[in-house]
């Protein structure tokens, strides 16, 4: 997977809105129900002391996030999740670490390298 | 020999700490953050080219460098407001993409002995906001080297 991305656009905007989404303890909560398979309102609110107004509120936050979607099945409107997006998401962190693991890794070659690092004996001596 | 980097970015706070250690004498590794020769052989991005325009790493003192890369140049620049010989260095950090969004950098040398060194940093933006954007800038980077540079590194790693 490469991303290409030419500046801080639409993927910054995804992921500042997912990070938003789940930084809500009953939003996560709802993400977790959903990763064992899709759920409509009123079975993800069933665990929650909270009104069904307010789960709705949630998951029009994970929705506009994209972290899930709402499919139309008959009279049942079931709440998905998007893995794609929890992906993303994932990615984010792991791309600053891959970064930074580069980053020093390179370092501990030119650090290795004996005529990189001449104050390496220098100052051993 | 395993050496591994720690991060550490906590939701909430504009900070991100970090904690590696190095194969190398303190002395080394100090060296290869102050001479820019040495620098732009590892600070870069995988593959490509770190152009250096300023490279002062004294207290006082000021850098500017450009990353370019096949998706675009990255330039940063920042002043050095304290650098301890072998011991501490703290600067500025500014991604051009991002103006305004300064932080703060902290990195101490420790020397371990037996030619081990640990830096260990702290690196504290404007606002949480800001912080996140750097890590942001940081994945551009990471992941536009793709799934190719992350098997050459899991096969440096094995």
């Amino acid at each position: 997977m490469i991303r290409l991305n030419t500046g801080m656009t639409d993927d910054s905007t995804s992921v500042d809105l997912g990070f938003a989404a789940l930084a809500d303890p009953v939003r996560r909560a709802i993400i977790a129900r959903l990763s064992r398979g899709p759920a409509t309102v009123n079975e993800i609110a069933e665990p929650f002391e909270i009104s069904l107004q307010a789960i709705s509120k949630h998951i029009q936050v994970l929705e506009h996030a994209g972290l899930v979607t709402r499919t139309r099945e008959a009279q049942r409107r079931p709440v998905h999740l998007n893995p794609d997006a929890l992906e993303r998401l994932t990615a984010w962190i792991d791309g600053y670490r891959l970064t930074h693991e580069q980053r020093f890794r390179r370092l501990d070659a030119v650090l290795g390298a004996p005529s990189a690092a001449p104050s390496t004996d220098q100052e051993r001596s | 020999m395993s050496n591994s980097l720690h991060l550490d970015i906590p939701a909430g706070v504009p900070w991100i700490d970090f904690t590696r250690e190095f194969d190398a004498p303190v002395a080394a590794v100090f060296e290869a953050h102050r001479d820019p020769e040495k620098v732009k052989q590892w600070l870069g991005p995988n593959g490509y080219v770190m152009d250096i325009d300023a490279w002062d790493f004294t207290t006082g003192g000021a850098y500017r460098y450009t990353h370019r890369t096949d998706h675009g140049d990255f330039g940063f620049r920042g002043v050095f407001h304290t650098i301890r010989d072998n011991e501490f260095a703290l600067q500025t950090f500014e991604f051009d993409g991002a103006p305004d969004e300064v932080a703060l950098e902290f990195m101490w040398f420790e020397d371990l002995g037996d030619g081990r060194t640990r830096l260990r940093g702290r690196s504290i933006g404007r606002s949480v906001e800001g912080r996140d954007a750097m890590v942001e800038s940081g994945m551009e980077v990471g992941m536009a080297q793709g799934y190719e540079r992350l098997e050459a590194l899991v096969a440096q790693a094995a």
